[in-house]
């Protein structure tokens, strides 16, 4: 990690810690966090993690430039990675299916595997969440073992239903709310990903960790999950 | 509390306040007025807090009829605004009296208007903001991202204070070819030699495809040699640059995150004067420093404590 703080906007700073994603960022990534969030107290508007990065947005009233950057090096100062609070562990269950996921069947055509086995391989590993964007809930996890990343859609689609699991290069996500997307779908979980009742709003925070969990059809419906085919809102 | 009733109105007349702040982790856009210093403006006229709750009309399209005498304030655009067809100009505190009708037809200087009512319109606060964001789904009259429409009706409590105007020294120009000041960004030095040139010393035209999200801009193509970005938390007022080389101009729906190098950032006071900027009109960007935009900005806001 050789930390880097880089002018944004008039009341942003970039810290920047790594040049490339790696699971091994989060503990650094989370760490930093929490001190920057003690540091700026209520001079701190908002925090931005994304994968290398903390986009620190302060109140530029209240704080010079050289004022905030004082407070990013304080922030610095003897950091340790976090091992004591590795963000949430969430089990996602997923209903994989051709109906819901039509790109299963392009991802094992593109491995050689059977629809199975990319399922097998999609469920097992234990995923980080390394930023939400997009859309409010939206969470990027990866990362995705090396053979089943693929590029996004040529063209998007103009409609994605709610709960819809895909992937994008070497990584994974789960769409909010229906809205446009190029991603691979391969699967529909049916647990609300953003609520404005909850405490913290988005079940998935920066930081933590998500295992999928394959459910049968009736299993999904049991858990609320709307099984209408994608072809139908596509 | 007084009542103001939607007679007319188009998915571009919404309801808006600061936006929202302390959840774009989670991947919530910001939100809030446009071109904030008119949104100030307008509830600096009522002695309202600067950012309570207005409603946000481009170009043009709104009727509201009065359900009780009140004191309204109007800051920004001048879209032809009449009261019971009589002309009303912006940045002035002035009454309806119950059954007079507020319409705005289309725009004569500027491109957002402000209205706002006594201590704010009242509308449910979500994740600690009424600012409407259609995509999200999120504020507005009943908080789910709705614009606003015939027969809805807002309500404000406050009491009416004395008519008043703008200084005529504060008064904003909205004269021609702005020069918008931007703070540079980490990535400048990146873009070829020819395009840091072409950035600060060319015309730029806006683009149709401009929205709350983003106005593109059209001039030279700018050739960014650096190498591809991680996405990172993107500002308000980022100036990115696409692989076509046309750079946009992200406004306050903008996403939170993206991957696109950027030449800088807009100050609040360029943010201000671009919202108010029809498409086929033409800027000029200066680049300046944090720390020159930060003392200008503090500066700025002292005209607010008058």
């Amino acid at each position: 990690m050789k930390p880097r703080i880089e002018v944004v906007a008039i009341d942003c700073l970039m810290l920047r810690l790594f040049d490339e994603i790696a699971e091994t960022n989060m503990p650094w990534m989370l760490a930093a966090s929490e001190r920057l969030r003690i540091c700026f107290a209520e001079y701190l508007t908002d925090l931005v993690p994304s994968y290398t990065t903390l986009m620190v947005h302060y109140d530029g009233l209240a704080l010079t430039p050289a004022q905030a950057r004082e407070r990013i090096a304080q922030a610095l100062t003897d950091l340790r990675p976090e091992t004591q609070n590795l963000g949430q562990c969430h089990v996602l269950p997923v209903w994989y299916d051709l109906s819901v996921g039509p790109e299963l069947a392009l991802l094992a055509k593109r491995t050689g595997w059977s629809v199975s086995e990319v399922i097998r391989r999609h469920s097992e590993h234990q995923y980080q969440v390394f930023a939400l964007g997009f859309a409010p809930g939206f969470a990027f996890m990866g990362l995705v073992e090396e053979a089943l990343a693929a590029p996004r859609l040529a063209t998007p689609r103009k409609r994605v239903a709610t709960g819809s699991v895909g992937i994008a290069e070497r990584q994974t996500a789960a769409y909010p709310a229906q809205s446009p997307g190029g991603w691979n779908l391969i699967g529909r979980t049916p647990s609300a990903l953003f609520d404005r009742e909850r405490e913290g709003y988005s079940l998935m925070q920066p930081g933590d960790r998500v295992q999928f969990a394959p459910v049968s059809r009736a299993e999904f419906i049991r858990l609320g999950g709307d099984d209408t085919p994608q072809e139908v809102l596509a | 509390m007084s009542r103001l009733l939607i007679q007319a109105s188009n998915p571009f007349c919404l309801l808006q306040d600061a936006g929202r702040f302390g959840v774009r982790h989670l991947g919530v856009t910001q939100g809030g007025a446009a071109d904030w210093m008119s949104m100030a403006w307008a509830n600096w006229l009522l002695g309202n807090s600067p950012d309570a709750a207005v409603i946000e009309i481009t170009l043009g399209g709104l009727s509201v009829i009065a359900r009780d005498d009140c004191t309204l304030a109007l800051a920004g655009a001048d879209l032809a605004a009449t009261v019971d067809g009589q002309a009303l100009k912006p940045w002035r505190s002035f009454s309806l009296r119950k059954g007079q009708t507020l319409t705005f037809t289309q725009p004569m200087s500027g491109a957002r208007t402000y209205l706002a009512a006594p201590a704010g319109f009242g509308a449910p606060q979500v994740l600690g903001s009424c600012s409407t964001v259609v995509r999200e789904q999120l504020g507005g009259p009943d908080g789910f991202g709705r614009a606003l429409a015939a027969g809805d009706e807002l309500s404000y409590g406050g009491a009416a204070q004395p008519l008043r105007e703008l200084p005529s020294r504060y008064l904003p120009e909205f004269s021609p070819k702005p020069l918008l000041d931007v703070v540079l960004g980490a990535q400048i030095g990146a873009f070829s030699g020819q395009s840091t040139f072409d950035a600060f010393n060319n015309p730029w035209t806006l683009d149709s495809r401009a929205d709350r999200m983003g106005i593109r801009l059209l001039g030279p193509a700018l050739v960014y040699q650096g190498a591809p970005m991680i996405s990172e938390g993107i500002p308000q007022g980022a100036i990115q640059v696409p692989p076509d080389g046309q750079p946009i101009v992200l406004l306050n729906d903008r996403q939170t995150i993206g991957g696109y190098p950027r030449l800088g950032a807009l100050t609040p006071l360029a943010l201000a004067r671009l919202a108010q900027c029809l498409p086929g009109e033409v800027v000029y960007m200066r680049p300046t420093t944090q720390d020159a935009a930060q003392r200008q900005q503090v500066a700025f806001m002292q005209r607010f404590a008058e």
